[in-house]
């Protein structure tokens, strides 16, 4: 295969994985702070990037701004939102139902996810389309062969990674790590050790819910078209991610993400017959790994005793 | 039996005394159905449909010449073959509705056609165009007023060879609607000599095309054809951007709507798509049509098919006015309409109930509009599309 070619499949698997790693990275922290399930992720997805494009639409009607400007409004206004709103769904539903059968967590946050969906479709003006999404990262681009190498994709790789990068260490090198850690390990324990539980889980939903809005506005950017069906799709994906790299592990997550993003390119490009497959290829070898690895490539550690 | 018999008195009486004491005016109420996607990627579509067939229901109640007074009753298919299959069940069994104007997506109109036929229900397709729906069986309850994708593919293949472009990619999805133009598209390209390079089947949600694009992207096509909804060609089309692809996109009906253009804005300059009919405005009875549409103040556009559905729906009317509120009449009436004006041009109904007067109009986007292509600066050789000689 010409070496072109192979780097352009590379990059787009890359900016797919890293989409899909930062979906599955907040499904893996409701996991891990509550052993719960939440599958209005994906839409939580959709609003944060719907957001992000009404808060450019606002700053265009008042004619402010640079593009510089308004991306970064965009962002720190759909990721104060979505923090916002993952408090709300955790304090509202999800803590509520604590007691209840996690099946009910998953029933309820399934359904608040086809609320969120169909409250985009109705309420944005003209929901039910196709919307643009600027373009606000430059867009320059060398072409090395078949290699479109475009700057708007590097960075936005860079700040993927660097957004993981400082969750890793806002986990690992801080007393709200340690505390997110500790309940995460063992709820009672860190209790008496004086953790907040209610706040801690709260705040884990706001970090996994502003990641959301950060990969929606990245998805909008490097597709330049949002929907309101964008976040299910995502968010199934994400899950089984999650599911793949091992639930509770957020370097699981991440792996699991890259891993879904190489078997699609994979099942598009290497097999023979039509693309058309390729999700079938994708969804089949998930299906295996976890007959294989019930728990994951990359097991919580948990030490659960009776 | 005494309390039977009471029963069959008192309401004998009643409908003695009801049709003694009602005003001359008052007529007959008559259910007619429209069945179209209302929610979903393509609603934009179905809710201009809709309010089109409610504007011909309107319209006729109005006229005090009618015979009946109409209700229309308005069912959701989601373009989604299951959905639509419950609906069209849900409207066949109902005997009160007597025809209906049904479906905008081909992947639910081809599901439900042995609903109609087994339920017997007069149906005029107002805006699915693949064959099959009209020619896979000869049911005489299925009709159809636009023209079909075999028509529209070969004119595509037409101007596509006239512009001088041999080399070809195909995209398509893999539902009937997208599976029908990719068979119909390659058909016609053969037998003008041009040449399919890839040809990739895609699912009608599907986000990412990188992959797919990639492939084509090595295999360096003139032109990508594109077989679906505006969706995944708003996707498509902004994704061969991202990967620098500079190849024409050919599309088809199924993007000739203003949410295309408005996903895209500015790159949706230079999209070749055709449809089946012509412009609404240019329509023998467009103007009229615009105008009383306008005056009810509808939330959305017609959009493309909504002169179709008006059609579809004042072909029905017609025929319920002609014979009477009864299925099998309607059926009959219909088999029978030949050089039938209506404001989409002629209507003649051949022996599969599909109008055979085939006008197909190639549009190329401009400036943010779809411009009938003879009329555009890309014909008189002002603009050129990529690699036009």
């Amino acid at each position: 295969m010409d070496a072109g070619l192979l780097a352009q499949y590379i990059m787009n698997g890359l900016m797919l994985g890293m989409m899909y790693a930062l979906v599955a990275v907040g499904f893996t922290l409701f996991f891990g702070v509550l052993d719960v399930i939440k599958f209005s992720h994906g839409d939580v997805l959709t609003v944060g990037a719907f957001t992000a494009l009404a808060t450019f639409v606002g700053l265009r009607t008042a004619d402010i701004g640079s593009s510089a400007l308004a991306l970064l409004a965009m962002l720190v206004v759909a990721i104060l939102a979505m923090a916002a709103l993952g408090v709300a769904i955790a304090r509202y539903l999800v803590l509520p139902l604590r007691s209840a059968p996690a099946l009910n967590t998953l029933l309820i946050t399934l359904m608040l996810g086809t609320v969120l969906r169909e409250a985009v479709r109705l309420f944005y003006p003209q929901g039910a389309n196709p919307k643009p999404f600027p373009a606000l990262l430059p867009s320059d681009s060398v072409d090395l062969g078949l290699f479109n190498l475009r700057l708007d994709n590097g960075i936005m790789l860079v700040a993927g990674v660097a957004v993981i990068a400082g969750l890793q260490a806002l986990l690992n090198r801080t007393k709200l790590g340690l505390a997110i850690r500790a309940v995460a390990q063992d709820e009672e324990t860190a209790r008496t050790m004086g953790v907040n539980f209610t706040a801690i889980v709260l705040v884990t939903f706001a970090i996994g819910s502003a990641l959301a809005a950060f990969a929606g506005i990245m998805n909008g950017l490097y597709y330049n078209e949002i929907n309101f069906g964008m976040g299910l799709y995502l968010g199934v994906i994400g899950f089984a991610a999650a599911i793949i790299g091992g639930l509770g592990s957020v370097y699981g997550a991440i792996l699991g993400g890259f891993l879904f993003a190489a078997l699609q390119t994979i099942g598009a490009a290497a097999l023979p017959f039509a693309s058309a497959y390729k999700d079938v290829f994708a969804f089949a070898v998930v299906i295996a790994l976890i007959a294989w690895r019930p728990t994951g490539l990359i097991q919580e550690k948990i030490s659960e005793r009776v | 039996m005494f309390v039977r018999g009471s029963t069959w008195t008192v309401l004998a009486a009643a409908l003695l005394a009801s049709s003694l004491a009602a005003p001359a005016a008052a007529k007959d109420k008559v259910k007619v159905g429209f069945i179209g996607p209302l929610t979903g990627g393509v609603s934009v579509n179905g809710l201009g449909g809709r309010n089109s067939a409610d504007l011909a229901v309107r319209l006729r109640n109005a006229d005090t010449k009618a015979k009946y007074e109409y209700e229309l009753i308005v069912l959701d298919d989601e373009c989604k073959p299951n959905v639509a299959v419950q609906v069209a069940t849900k409207m066949a069994a109902d005997k009160e509705i007597v025809a209906a104007a049904t479906h905008y997506c081909s992947s639910t109109a081809i599901a439900t056609v042995d609903v109609y036929h087994k339920f017997g229900l007069p149906v005029v397709v107002w805006g699915a165009v693949l064959p099959d729906i009209t020619y896979r069986n000869k049911y005489a309850e299925v009709h159809r007023v636009n023209g079909t994708m075999i028509n529209q593919n070969e004119v595509n293949a037409e101007l596509v060879s006239t512009l001088g472009y041999k080399t070809f990619a195909v995209i398509h999805d893999t539902t009937d609607y997208g599976k029908g133009h990719n068979q119909y598209f390659s058909q016609a390209l053969a037998t003008k000599g041009g040449r399919i390079l890839g040809t990739f089947g895609v699912t009608a949600d599907q986000q990412d095309f990188t992959a797919e694009l990639t492939q084509i992207k090595a295999l360096n096509p003139e032109v990508i054809y594109f077989g679906g909804l505006t969706p995944i060609g708003v996707r498509i089309r902004a994704q061969m951007d991202k990967l620098g692809i500079k190849a024409v996109f050919d599309a088809t009906s199924g993007v000739v709507s203003d949410a295309f253009i408005q996903g895209l804005g500015p790159l949706a300059e230079g999209t070749l798509a055709f449809r089946e009919g012509a412009p609404t405005e240019k329509l023998p009875g467009g103007k009229f049509f615009m105008e009383k549409y306008n005056a009810q103040k509808y939330d959305n556009p017609p959009e493309a098919y909504g002169a179709f559905a008006f059609a579809a729906m004042e072909l029905i009317l017609d025929s319920i006015e002609k014979v009477g509120p009864d299925r099998k009449k309607v059926i009959d009436e219909m088999a029978q309409v030949k050089d039938r004006d209506s404001i989409v041009g002629k209507i003649t109904f051949d022996d599969h109930g599909q109008n055979t007067v085939p006008v197909i109009t190639k549009y190329v986007i401009q400036d943010g509009k779809f411009v009938e292509w003879d009329d555009s600066e890309y014909a008189s050789g002002k603009r050129k599309l990529p690699g036009q000689k």
